[in-house]
């Protein structure tokens, strides 16, 4: 008896959808055995985490306020996979559109408040943008490894920010704490239903029926994904790839910048230090689940906000609010792992004669 | 040699109603084949005829669906190309598996369990170095991959299979990557191998290497053996009338009647660099007119992928002139260049002039999707694109199960016919064609040459590069050949003489003239 893989020549397209879900739930049963051995009760903790998620009006609306930055750092790291560029450094990126936007809301609070917040998002974008383009340009003219580079520029985003926040744009009332001042209230994104729920979650939408359009109904996307298929291609197509590259990382940095601007002009209301909170990584998991496919992207967005949401809520019966980050990358690395599975079939060999072949080969 | 005939206790190898089925295709259908101690035995076939798939099962990669496999009359199963090998069995595949960073000696000694623990190099070296001599596969062991050339690497891999005692040894087309010297001093290998009790079985659809070097050949033919004959029996009309299961029709009718037009395709005083920085194309003069195919041929490595790609701009030019039309077009970009009406059939097929893990559709449009037919300003007109490939795929017929279907889920011949519909359909003045036939069937090639022929024939300028002198005799109206970087010039079809070309293509000759 023997375990045999062989190379599928087709991908059954029931697969796509089950393997994820596979992943998931094996991902929940192993985060279970974690939550048994911090002493709670793992059924009891998972409808928790659920009423926390979904439960209430309000744990609903929180959820999808979660899920706002990740949907837009995933769309963000999706259209660059689609050129097989990885872009690591979307926690730098949502850090630095941040940024770009509390400068335009500390500085410039009496314009108009659709000048104001019209201008947030295109500064928010641009900021998060260019610093992906500028981090991408190594691999773009030298073919220097983008993950490296990428992510290395969360840590000077990250620091600069840090510094700032300490600095020269303390909140002058509130000294001790790393943060600025509040920004005025026509600098805050409109909120909905009596949530917390903003404008973020239409950005977020309409990104990804602009993503989707961008990806495979216009030309540029077109030739992003020949470049994604064959670098050689592209050339032979006369393609000018290292525009098209830039574009990319644009657009995939910019996301993550618009994610920055959504978080503190919708939620926060200041700049702060780890306004991130790992959506730059979370943004693979959403792409991994969703095989790229933008909407996809939203429903997994989604998901996960929930598990973070679900999360936060089962701390209240002891469970360490670190099960939800356990369960973030076990889903991360099932969901890798499946991907196996889709290229290859994998079956137990029952015949004996193998082994006999093995010893008269001896 | 072949002492040892039709007693069944001496088969090395007998495989009986082996069947192998894949999804949606049965690429073996109870076949059998026998291999006799001592004996170069050739698998003859069109592409997806089943041979390689036999082979693999053979070498342990693939498990047959049923049927059985004896070796030295004993019945074997093998769950791996270690079992295989444990046998006895080892397969050259096209696609080498080297270390390319490893010398020769440790890619030989590499995945042996011997020895456990101290691996004294210099004895496997000299081990190896003993056996290039005894089989005519001169190596140095010290060598890394990297600096070796083709046949020497392949020189590699029979060694490691050598090295691990292997008595029958498979090769997979082993002379498509070699030059006509490399072949021989193959077959004087393989001879060599077989004279010491090993059993070869020899991978091929070269007819006329074949017929010089085999001792039986089977004819497969749609996952099945339609016959083997032994030595004697083998002659070039009769196997290429097996492998294709009716009388073989003449290739193409040359229509030498029609006087060649304008000037097309000018190449003057072109000089390119190689990627390393040395001289590729030296001093080129070339000329295509209307209504002209112009062949060029030479043995690969001496400067044609850099022609080509300079003409379609796909390669920097250090000095010269290319005009298209009378127009130049030296320095321009891709673009420019297919906009001018120059299409290139390159002979990376599936990794430069298809994206395979695109659609049919996607693919009919990669070299003119910015045409205002297809796109505006900014997006797409998909309906207008999946019209065109319909019309693409059935004028030229591309057999795929739907025009969505990605790419390398197409044969060998539905991918070529692809590409060849894209760069035709819209009738340029230019054609390149790049070794437009290579791992192509019998059939497949003669639709090649069909299309070729008619582009020609409505007044297209085509330059057809290839290695094989029977394609560029048939096709050609001019036949140049370039050897280092340099070309002859152009002597016509008819006075074509192959014995001359052959001498040409081997550097004899070129050196006189300069």
């Amino acid at each position: 008896m023997r375990v045999k893989i062989e190379k599928r020549l087709d991908i059954p397209r029931s697969l796509v959808i089950l393997l994820p879900l596979v992943a998931v739930l094996i991902a929940f049963a192993i985060s279970g055995v974690l939550i048994a051995i911090t002493g709670a009760n793992p059924f009891i903790a998972y409808a928790m985490m659920w009423k926390g998620a979904f439960g209430t009006t309000y744990s609903l609306s929180e959820t999808i306020v979660r899920s706002i930055p990740l949907m837009l750092a995933g769309l963000g790291v999706g259209i660059a996979a689609y050129a097989k560029l990885w872009n690591i450094g979307g926690e730098g990126q949502i850090v630095m559109g941040a940024f770009a936007a509390s400068g335009l809301a500390l500085f410039y609070p009496d314009l108009p408040r659709p000048v104001l917040i019209g201008g947030m998002m295109m500064l928010g974008f641009l900021a998060g943008g260019l610093w992906a383009v500028i981090a991408a340009l190594p691999r773009i003219y030298m073919g220097i490894n983008e993950i490296i580079t990428t992510m290395m520029f969360n840590f000077i985003a990250g620091f600069w920010v840090k510094y700032i926040v300490q600095g020269p744009w303390r909140d002058p009332v509130l000294v001790a704490f790393p943060f600025t001042a509040q920004f005025d209230k026509v600098a805050w994104l409109p909120k909905y239903f009596g949530t917390r729920i903003h404008l973020g979650l239409v950005v977020a939408l309409i990104s990804a029926l602009i993503v989707t359009l961008l990806l495979f109904r216009s030309k540029w996307g077109f030739e992003l994904r020949v470049i994604g298929g064959s670098l050689k291609a592209a050339d032979y197509a006369g393609i000018n790839v290292k525009r098209s590259l830039m574009l990319a990382m644009l657009l995939s940095g910019g996301l993550a910048g618009l994610a920055g601007m959504t978080e503190v002009t919708g939620i926060l209301h200041r700049l702060q230090d780890g306004i991130a909170a790992g959506a730059g990584f979370s943004a693979f998991i959403l792409v991994a689940l969703a095989n790229g496919n933008p909407f996809g992207i939203i429903v997994t967005g989604f998901l996960l906000g929930a598990l973070l949401t679900g999360g936060t809520t089962a701390q209240t019966m002891g469970v360490p609010p670190q099960i939800a980050d356990i369960l973030q990358g076990l889903i991360l690395f099932f969901a890798l792992a499946s991907t196996f599975f889709t290229r290859y079939r994998v079956w137990i060999d029952r015949s004996e004669a193998v082994s006999a072949t093995v010893k008269s080969g001896d | 040699m072949a002492q040892n005939r039709d007693d069944g206790s001496q088969l090395l190898i007998e495989m009986r109603d082996i069947v192998k089925r894949f999804p949606g295709v049965l690429a073996n259908d109870g076949t059998n084949l026998t291999l006799r101690r001592g004996e170069i035995h050739a698998l003859l076939g069109e592409n997806g005829a089943g041979k390689s798939t036999l082979m693999n099962i053979l070498s342990g990669l693939y498990k047959p669906d049923s049927g059985e496999i004896y070796v030295d009359g004993e019945k074997q199963e093998f769950g791996s190309a270690r079992d295989a090998l444990l046998a006895g069995i080892g397969m050259v595949h096209q696609h080498f598996c080297l270390v390319d960073i490893f010398s020769a000696a440790e890619n030989v000694t590499l995945g042996m369990a011997a020895p456990r623990v101290h691996l004294n190099m210099a004895d496997v070296e000299e081990e190896v170095g003993e056996l290039g001599r005894k089989y005519n596969l001169g190596i140095d062991p010290h060598a890394r991959i990297w600096q070796l050339s083709v046949g020497e690497q392949q020189r590699v891999e029979i060694l490691k299979l050598l090295y691990r005692d292997a008595h029958v040894l498979i090769l997979d087309e082993p002379t498509s990557v070699l030059t006509p010297q490399e072949s021989d001093e193959l077959s004087v290998t393989l001879r060599r191998m077989a004279d010491s009790g090993r059993g070869i079985l020899y991978i091929s659809h070269r007819l006329a290497e074949v017929c010089a070097i085999a001792d039986r050949v089977t004819i497969i033919r749609g996952g099945r053996n339609i016959a083997t004959l032994e030595l004697e029996e083998i002659d070039e009309e009769r196997v290429a009338n097996l492998m294709l299961g009716a009388e073989v029709s003449p290739l193409v009718n040359v229509d030498c009647s029609k006087e060649p037009g304008d000037v097309i395709l000018e190449i003057e005083g072109l000089n390119v660099m190689s990627d390393r920085g040395l001289s590729a194309v030296s001093d080129a003069n070339i000329i295509v007119r209307a209504g002209q195919i112009v062949g060029l041929a030479g043995v690969a490595g001496n400067g044609q992928r850099e022609l080509a790609d300079a003409i379609a701009g796909l390669h920097e030019i250090d000095s010269g002139e290319i005009k298209i039309l009378g127009n130049l077009v030296t320095g321009k970009r891709a673009r420019e260049i297919i906009n001018a009406g120059v299409s290139l059939i390159p002979e990376d097929r599936t990794g430069t002039g298809l994206v395979s893990s695109l659609s049919v559709t996607e693919n009919a449009i990669l070299r003119g999707y910015w045409n205002s037919r297809f796109s505006g300003r900014i997006l797409i007109n998909w309906d207008e694109v999946g019209m065109h490939t319909q019309k693409l795929v059935e004028d030229f017929n591309v057999k795929t199960p739907h025009t969505d279907e990605e790419v390398w889920k197409l044969s060998g011949g539905n991918q070529q016919r692809l590409l060849l519909a894209r760069e035709m359909t819209s009738e340029p003045p230019v054609i390149v064609a790049s070794h437009p036939t290579s791992g192509l069937d019998v059939q497949a090639a003669m639709d090649v040459h069909n299309l070729l022929i008619e582009q020609r024939d409505r007044g297209a300028a085509i330059l057809v590069i290839s290695e094989d002198l029977e394609e560029l005799m048939t096709l050609s109206d001019q036949i140049i050949v370039i050897y280092d970087g340099r070309v002859t010039e152009p002597i016509a079809g008819e006075d074509a003489d192959r014995a001359e070309l052959g001498l040409l293509m081997m550097g004899s000759g070129v050196k006189e003239k300069v």
